[in-house]
């Protein structure tokens, strides 16, 4: 009954965590952009959204679409106000870029969290679900909302394998992923493939954010955590192989979730973080990362 | 030597530590003690800048060390030995975690030597409170002993402090040390074929940085009578340090002086902002980064030193 409980969640949990994660790895994998203020952009759909929702009687749908929106539009202004400038900075030579990226995006991130907090308080909020009503999956009570939200996370990830794989778009992007030089060479804009990532991720992002405002709850001091656990999972899985991503996310997921139920709730976060150092530390690179 | 004096660098360092000197005599203690704060800070900005600026490694675990070295001297304390034991055996454990974790931690690179050392952070936060019965949690550490009660004595151990880890810290990077740290970060297999142990002398970057972290973060606990996990590791303390660097410019050790100051008075004058104050000088740094990459010190002294 509990191991049946605890598969039920962390199921959840864990798809959750995946499409939280995919994004962030997307990103990286595209365009070599680390982005630290990862968990600021889902705080911001979220915590939108959660407004719009609860204030203006928008309701879990209406909320849901602006926090998407509010996600993505974040995400464009991470792009163009943050990583964009620091790409084209004459004065950044071009092996630091990387650590510019991360010192740039952390600091974002902060500032987010704090306009976020002076904004909406750090009081923990939540969204209201997005279906009431439980569900009896044999003889666990489930909440319809859980199993709506890892059918969502699912069927987003399953959209983003199609278009990758399926679409011209997407192959541009996997090209772009493996020799970004012999694209341009091919004809193709960088700068429009950057943007077309960027846009997928704040959609990714807001998604994720608002379905973990709806899980979950949120509140603005969370920004530095979801951070750390998206990086977390996306380093565990390889970084810039999504579905490396997806296996990380679930042994993540899944690691909470019994360590929560069996051993102790404020354990929570440990064995992640144990699993991560002995994989670093065995697999530098990742479970399914190239290097 | 003639060479030395006529660089503003040298100069422009004096000219502060007159001020710095004399500051007892004229400043009220309010001021002197967010200045002594500043100057704990800047050591802990210094000793970043070692790894950042050098060895162009981003250490997101300047308070694993900072937070090993503060608990580790409270502890003793705790347990009755007296100060200087106790700065002693904290920084001894400061430098032997961060070799701990340095070891294997070295191995990887760029992001993900990042995150090894934010893991490090969040599992020594975790640490402090499961075992809240003797760290005191969330709420802190008192200490019985502190330096003094005096404000300006308060305020020269800090700036000896400060100075001696500045001379240290800055002879360090002019020396060998900082010029194969400085390869390593620029092109890692080209030092190496080189010839130079690459992860030799991040090793001893490491270790040196968590020797002054350590220190630091061992007298900023007996200066305030107590560790919390808000003064000592809390991840907002790796931000600000990270903002020191990078407004004072990286790769200078004196810029993360002034980058420590700039952060410490500006969050005092700021304060009528509230909670945005924060949220402005992040953006500060923010600026900084994107339009002079150098930073303040980097861009006084680049015409006078082309790269």
């Amino acid at each position: 009954m509990l191991a049946l409980q605890i598969l039920i969640d962390g199921f959840a949990v864990s798809a959750l965590y995946g499409l939280g994660a995919i994004g962030f790895t997307l990103m990286f994998g595209v365009s070599g952009v680390l982005n630290l203020a990862h968990g600021g952009i889902m705080l911001i759909a979220a915590l939108f959204g959660w407004y719009v929702a609860a204030e203006y009687g928008a309701g879990p749908y209406g909320g849901a679409v602006v926090g998407i929106v509010a996600g993505l539009l974040a995400s464009y202004i991470t792009y163009f106000v943050v990583v964009r400038p620091i790409q084209r900075s004459r004065a950044i030579p071009k092996v630091e870029e990387e650590i510019f990226i991360l010192t740039g995006t952390l600091l974002w991130g902060i500032m987010i969290q704090v306009g976020m907090d002076y904004l909406f308080s750090n009081n923990p909020v939540s969204m209201q679900p997005l279906i009431p009503g439980v569900v009896n999956i044999l003889g666990v009570r489930t909440p319809w909302n859980e199993v709506m939200i890892a059918a969502i996370s699912w069927a987003a990830i399953g959209l983003l394998w199609l278009m990758v794989n399926h679409t011209r778009i997407g192959k541009q992007l996997l090209a772009a992923s493996i020799n970004p030089r012999g694209l341009t060479l091919l004809g193709f804009e960088l700068s429009r493939i950057y943007l077309i990532v960027w846009t997928i991720y704040g959609l990714l992002a807001g998604l994720a954010g608002v379905l973990l405002a709806s899980f979950f709850g949120v509140s603005s001091d969370n920004a530095g955590n979801l951070t750390a656990s998206a990086f977390t999972i996306v380093i565990l899985g390889g970084l810039g192989s999504v579905q490396g991503s997806l296996i990380a996310a679930y042994i993540v997921g899944y690691a909470e979730t019994i360590t929560a139920y069996l051993i102790a709730p404020t354990l929570r976060p440990i064995p992640a973080l144990l699993i991560l150092i002995v994989v670093l530390y065995i697999r530098p690179q990742g479970l399914l990362g190239r290097r | 030597m003639m060479e030395m004096l006529r660089r503003p660098g040298p100069w422009i360092a004096v000219v502060l530590v007159a001020l710095a000197v004399s500051a007892p005599g004229w400043m009220g203690a309010y001021f002197l003690g967010i200045f002594t704060t500043a100057y704990y800070f800047g050591v802990f900005a210094m000793s970043w800048d070692l790894l950042f600026g050098f060895a162009g490694e981003v250490n997101f675990g300047p308070t694993f060390m900072i937070g090993i070295g503060a608990y580790g001297a409270g502890l003793l304390n705790n347990a009755g030995f007296g100060i200087p034991l106790c700065l002693v055996g904290g920084t001894a454990a400061a430098v032997a975690a961060g070799a701990l974790l340095a070891l294997p931690a070295l191995r990887l690179r760029g992001p993900y030597f990042g995150l090894i050392t934010l893991v490090a952070v969040l599992l020594l936060l975790d640490l402090i409170v499961i075992f809240a019965n003797i760290t005191g949690g969330e709420i802190g550490m008192m200490v019985p002993d502190v330096l003094s009660i005096s404000a300006s004595v308060n305020y020269w151990y800090a700036l000896g402090f400060l100075v001696v880890s500045a001379l240290i810290l800055f002879g360090l990077s002019r020396s060998s040390l900082g010029l194969i740290l400085q390869a390593t970060g620029q092109d890692r297999i080209e030092a190496a074929a080189l010839g130079f142990n690459v992860t030799k002398h991040k090793l001893a970057a490491f270790c040196v940085s968590a020797l002054f972290s350590g220190l630091a973060g061992g007298m900023l606990t007996f200066y305030e009578g107590a560790a919390s996990v808000d003064t000592v590791v809390s991840l907002a303390i790796t931000v600000q340090i990270v903002i020191a660097v990078v407004f004072g410019g990286r790769r200078t050790i004196l810029g993360a002086i002034l980058g420590s100051i700039f952060l410490i008075l500006f969050d005092e004058l700021l304060r009528p902002l509230g909670q945005l104050n924060t949220f402005v000088v992040s953006g500060i740094a923010l600026a900084v980064i994107i339009f002079f990459p150098d930073g303040v010190l980097g861009w006084v002294l680049r015409p006078r030193e082309p790269r």
